[in-house]
């Protein structure tokens, strides 16, 4: 049976083998930074084993592993590392044609069968993937299928996948680690009660008796802290419990499932523009090589904030008819 | 209640401002508010050890790499401009918009991994942008090709994010679903899908303007700068002689 742990333990590999590249080129600040991610997620299983059984000590070597990325983070490099000459990759194209599109169709088309299969059939697929999340181990499995499509289709070297992979990787440099990193930091927020304070905050100065008041306050609370936690899902919560279910629901007798859909979406307008939301913001910026780091959240703005206003009127409209 | 947390929020303002190194940024903010909410420093150390290591499915994306890797060397994203430039009357703006639609369309029946920035965007969508411009409109200089890609991308997130909230099944509607549930209110999923429709039919009509405004600039930008080399070095060229 498949587990997600296997998946873990690839990547550990794939950033273990980025680290010797950058060995073999001297890049030593690169090569430091791809091992220690290696041996985060080698031992990942055994980390979050040890804390639940109450032992906290490999926790605190792989907080202390963080903080080393963190140190080695602003001395690393981004530059565009170096690929096959456009002339050998133009006669391959024409050589190979629309053949070259079957492995890139193999990662969606794998991944939705097993999410599919585990929602409408669950018992034809749990020999495969038993209790994991199917769209992990769909990823994954989906990633591995299309590896071997891909050397199939293009008769590439086995030596082609881990260089070719370690060269975009490089290109992402630290960029790559923010989306996980971010995730953790909202953890630690919601730790140190940083959420509770912003609603009760928020929730002290607007005019509770005014329903458009509670509208914008709940509306805009949704987008500023979902740009600050870069996550609408987090900001919902919170939000919700401390301006959405008293004031507009219960105060004013608002829709709940209008307040809910629409806070909800609301709060993706705040993700459009936050480099916070980094898996949708700043990677790409990274993986399209942009000068401008937040170039694809300038690209957004324009349609968010209309969206925004748009939400605002709807939210104030459809919640109360 | 102790405010003082909150300087972890304040770090992460003032460091994306400054244009600091965002992973430095972020582990100082998770320190700051550690260490004003009071925990130990051992324990500390331990929760974003802990919490980062929890966070390891959000890297999984990065699996589809050596893939990627080896389609772009033996010449994916050449073949993706070849594709486009095979059909006539293709715009930028067409071709996003499609894309736009699709993915929205796609997001709302729950297939929300059938795209992304690693797996369509980089090998796909950026070249087959770039053709379109090209093919339409004309060589593009380094700013607009840049502005181009930065929207491909930004098409993809608008795209995923206005339609997989229409979806009953998605983590999203579920959250709304159990946290209401949570308060008392109880609601199928379906009763808060639907009014998330307006908000992702809004979102299309204002990016698809958005997608059409941008290419009439371009074609705007690519007519003046055909037309005006000529007069303008004409004019230079006598203030020189004189």
């Amino acid at each position: 049976m498949l587990r997600i742990e296997y998946a873990y333990w690839l990547m550990a590999t794939f950033f273990a083998v980025t680290a010797w590249f950058n060995w073999g080129q001297r890049r030593w600040i690169a090569m430091a930074f791809w091992s220690v991610l290696s041996l985060l997620f080698a031992s990942g299983d055994l980390i979050l084993a040890a804390a639940k059984s109450g032992d906290h000590g490999p926790g605190q070597f792989a907080g202390l592993g963080v903080l080393l990325l963190a140190a080695l983070a602003p001395r690393m490099k981004r530059e565009h590392m170096a690929e096959r000459a456009e002339g050998e990759r133009l006669t391959s194209a024409a050589r190979l044609g629309g053949r070259l599109f079957l492995p890139a169709l193999v990662i969606p088309l794998v991944t939705v069968l097993v999410v599919v299969l585990k929602n409408y059939a669950p018992g034809s697929i749990s020999w495969l993937i038993g209790d994991a999340s199917p769209t992990l181990v769909g990823l994954a499995l989906a990633c591995v299928l299309a590896g071997f499509a891909a050397l199939a289709v293009t008769g590439a070297p086995l030596a082609a996948p881990p260089r070719e992979g370690r060269r975009l990787l490089d290109t992402l440099g630290w960029a790559a680690l923010l989306p996980q990193l971010l995730a953790g930091l909202g953890a630690v927020f919601a730790a140190t009660g940083v959420g509770d304070i912003v609603a009760s905050l928020i929730g002290q100065v607007i005019p509770t008796d005014s329903r458009l008041a509670c509208v914008l306050a709940y509306g805009l609370g949704m987008v500023v802290f979902t740009m600050i936690m870069g996550n609408a899902f987090a900001a919902f919560p919170i939000m919700t419990a401390g301006i959405g279910l008293p004031l507009l629901v219960t105060g004013h007798g608002a829709h709940a499932a209008v307040v809910g859909a629409i806070g909800m979406v609301t709060g993706y307008c705040g993700t459009l523009m936050t480099p916070m939301a980094a898996n949708f913001n700043i990677v790409p910026a990274a993986l399209l090589e942009l000068d401008d780091p937040n170039g694809v959240i300038r690209a957004q703005i324009g349609t968010a904030l209309p969206l925004l206003a748009v939400n605002l009127v709807l939210m104030y409209w459809l919640a109360f008819l | 209640m102790n405010y003082w947390p909150l300087l972890g929020v304040l770090v992460v303002v003032v460091g994306f401002v400054l244009r600091l190194n965002p992973i430095a940024v972020v582990v100082t903010a998770g320190l700051t508010s550690g260490l004003a909410a009071g925990k130990p420093l051992l324990d500390l150390l331990a929760l974003i050890g802990e919490s980062f290591v929890s966070q390891r499915a959000l890297s999984l994306i990065f699996l589809t790499l050596p893939v990627i890797g080896v389609l772009e060397w033996a010449g994916l994203r050449e073949q993706a401009r070849r594709w486009i430039a095979g059909f006539r009357g293709l715009t930028l703006a067409r071709l996003l918009i499609s894309y736009l639609g699709l993915r929205q369309l796609l997001g709302m029946i729950g297939l929300t991994n059938i795209a992304g920035h690693a797996q369509t965007v980089r090998p796909l969508i950026a070249p087959m942008s770039e053709a379109a411009v090209e093919i339409s409109v004309g060589p593009m200089s380094s700013t607009q090709r840049q502005r181009v890609l930065a929207l491909a991308a930004a098409t993809d997130n608008v795209g995923l994010f206005f339609g997989e909230d229409v979806f009953i099944a998605f983590g999203g509607v579920l959250l709304i679903q159990g946290f209401l549930a949570e308060n008392g209110v109880h609601l199928e999923p379906m009763q808060i899908a639907l009014w998330a429709l307006p908000t992702a039919i809004a979102a299309f009509v204002i990016h698809a303007l958005r997608l059409g405004l941008f290419q009439r600039r371009l074609f705007a930008d690519s007519i003046a700068a055909k037309a005006a080399p000529t007069p303008a070095t004409g004019r230079e060229g006598e203030r020189a002689a004189d």
